[in-house]
């Protein structure tokens, strides 16, 4: 019964030239990062979470130190980039290998965007139904408070929580999220982006209930269960999944901005952010440190808004959710 | 009309006040947070602690600690650092916005000058070449997380191409005030507003783009062609401007953020002292006060700017008013 629509739009989706490059590019880019210790072991032979400071390697067959100490005695410089398996992107401060800490980085920020976007999906759409289907007090309760959360400057709400619950983690009843686990800046990008989401879920419920097919299964008696799962859910879909790559790569944006700023992923764990960050001080003389991640965000963010656009034209083509959608990039820190 | 303004204002402050209370919550009543222990530095012994506490009220339960702060932010104007001491913090701020009011509305003359130009002319070559070429390159700068932009920035300007003509006039980073030395503050803000501009001059060329294209289909389109008037008149006063009515509404909300303080990271990245570059050492700090200050500082932008942009929305659209 849901199959042609839906059949229809994928069809749609595999035409479009762009969001299927971009989609071949987005695989390329998630399995380089799921090979991360593939790549530690096998080409790089380093451990990309321990300091090597002191170790040499082998380039064009000459033993060279990692870290070496600077002509003028003051400070030290890590190695650039060697075009050999070890260090092909150079070491960081610590004489780290940067491509091998890139790929495990890119597991942090793509695992970290996803858990954030899944979390969004689920509570936006539960607290959107509900107050769509329930209305009166509950709607007021629930839209009041979303409304409270969309007037807090996103960038602001999510440099508070991850200040404060990085001081002790989350621990609510029998969760606990430790303070240097991914799962919490997961929790906490999870969490800002609810209303973004809420709010046209809602909507999409309230225009839904007036519809002839729901009244009729409210006239037939049917249960609330039967009537979200059955008429409602099925109906809403097709704007949560319009939101979802969007969100997703606003989270890799949001993860990579806080972890930027200390305030995200913690050591030992490494995201695309945070070697950007350990590129700061190498800045001029290292600067792949700091480069190379970038433009892994910058290729992965672009596959997904294409995508994005691409899943908008299929499922939307009348453009119904598009002015929505752009809200959420209000979201992004600058 | 005016009934709904004063609705939409009465609720901004309502708004103001919930999120007040909200920021306390978040700093004073998360568990760990412990603002005494900050002050009182390493190993400090219960004695120090509990001297501090009773120092700053830290000790007197939550509403009251809520309502002192409030009346020494807003009533009295004395709130002061915690963790630098006897610094009052609305000085602080009032020295801080110019910077940042300087870097967001160079940014944003840029960003509207250049959005509007490539969204028209993508519109108009549509069917062309240049239109998805554009757009490709509109979303690559939408793509791009500010801060590494600007050390990429940095990286030339500072570094690499900063023998050359092209970029030896860019000064080390900082920041000179206007009133001090007017061209020098050019100088220290070029590269910033660029960086700034790029990243929305993507999404706000697409944005026109797409409404340039929605008015087009649309019947006083037509019936302005029909009239005969020139293809350049109808672009101009018909097309270009129903399609601004989006683009000025999503302009207000984006100046009111970043006016806040949202333009943090080009802040923190290009060394400029503003309010973003403030939140976030008091961040780092766990500077209570002053992140109680800068935080409804933003929000107050914030919501201001929602209000005005409702109110603006239903005097174009008298159907708002009512619902």
């Amino acid at each position: 019964m849901s199959g042609s629509p839906w059949r229809l739009a994928l069809a749609r989706l595999r035409r479009n030239r762009g969001a299927m490059a971009s989609a071949v590019m987005l695989c390329v880019i998630v399995a380089a990062s799921v090979a991360a210790p593939l790549y530690a072991d096998h080409v790089a032979h380093t451990d990309p979470f321990a300091s090597n400071v002191n170790g040499t390697t082998t380039v064009d067959g000459r033993e060279v130190d990692v870290v070496a100490p600077n002509a003028s005695g003051l400070g030290s410089t890590p190695i650039g980039p060697t075009l050999e398996g070890r260090y092909f992107l150079g070491a960081d401060a610590q004489g780290r290998d940067v491509a091998a800490r890139m790929l495990y980085g890119g597991r942090s920020s793509l695992q970290i965007a996803l858990i954030a976007a899944v979390l969004t999906a689920l509570i936006a759409t539960v607290l959107g139904i509900v107050a769509g289907l329930a209305g009166g007090w509950i709607d007021a309760i629930i839209s009041r408070f979303l409304d409270l959360i969309w007037a807090f400057p996103v960038y602001l709400l999510a440099i508070s929580l991850a200040t404060v619950l990085l001081v002790q983690g989350i621990e609510l009843g029998p969760i606990t999220v430790d303070a240097s686990s991914l799962w919490l800046p997961a929790v906490i990008i999870g969490l800002i982006y609810v209303p973004y989401l809420a709010r046209p879920v809602r909507g999409e419920t309230l225009s839904l209930r007036r519809q002839e097919f729901v009244e009729a299964a409210i006239a037939q008696g049917a249960s609330n269960p039967r009537l979200v799962f059955g008429e409602l859910l099925p109906n809403v879909a097709p704007v949560i999944i319009v939101f979802l790559p969007l969100i997703v790569a606003t989270n890799i944006l949001t993860e990579s901005a806080l972890s930027y700023l200390s305030i995200g992923v913690q050591a030992p764990n490494a995201s695309w952010g945070t070697i950007v960050q350990d590129g700061q001080g190498l800045l001029y003389t290292r600067p792949w440190v700091s480069i190379a991640p970038g433009i892994l965000i910058v290729l992965t963010v672009l596959a997904l808004n294409v995508i994005g656009d691409g899943v908008q034209d299929a499922l939307d083509p009348r453009g119904r959710i598009r002015g929505r959608r752009r809200t959420l990039r209000r979201g992004a820190v600058a | 009309m005016i009934a709904f303004t004063a609705r939409r204002l009465a609720s901004a402050v309502l708004v103001m006040l919930a999120l007040s209370v909200l920021v306390f919550l978040i700093f004073f009543a998360t568990p760990g947070i412990d603002p005494a222990r900050q002050m009182a530095g390493k190993n400090p012994t219960p004695e120090t602690i509990a001297a501090i506490e009773a120092e700053f009220g830290l000790d007197r339960p939550l509403p009251v600690q809520y309502l002192k702060m409030m009346d020494r932010l807003v009533v009295s104007r004395d709130l002061e650092s915690y963790s630098n001491r006897g610094a009052e913090i609305l000085p602080q701020i009032a020295r801080a916005a110019p910077v940042t009011l300087s870097l967001v509305l160079g940014a944003a003359i840029l960003w509207v000058v250049l959005s509007v130009a490539i969204g028209v002319a993508a519109a108009v070559l549509r069917g062309r070449i240049w239109d998805p070429l554009l757009m490709a390159i509109a979303l690559i700068g939408m793509s791009m997380p500010v801060f590494w932009l600007g050390q990429v920035a940095n990286l030339f300007t500072q570094d690499r191409w900063h023998d050359t003509v092209l970029f030896s006039w860019v000064p080390p980073l900082g920041y000179t005030p206007l009133t001090e030395d007017p061209v020098l503050w050019f100088k220290h803000l070029v590269i910033p507003w660029i960086t700034l501009a790029i990243l929305y001059i993507g999404f706000y060329s697409r944005v026109l783009r797409a409404a340039l294209i929605e008015t087009e289909s649309q019947d006083f389109v037509r019936t302005a062609r029909a009239k005969g008037i020139s293809e350049r008149r109808v672009l101009v006063r018909h097309t270009l401007r129903t399609s601004m009515i989006g683009f000025v509404s999503l302009f207000g909300l984006d100046l009111g953020a970043l006016v806040a303080g949202g333009a943090l990271l080009t802040e923190v990245v290009f060394g400029l002292p503003g309010v973003g570059r403030l939140t976030y050492r008091a961040l780092a700090n766990l500077d209570l006060p002053v992140i109680m200050a800068t935080v409804l500082y933003g929000a107050f932008f914030v919501v201001l700017m929602n209000a005005l942009v409702d109110v603006l929305y239903a005097r174009l659209d008298p159907r708002i008013r009512e619902a």
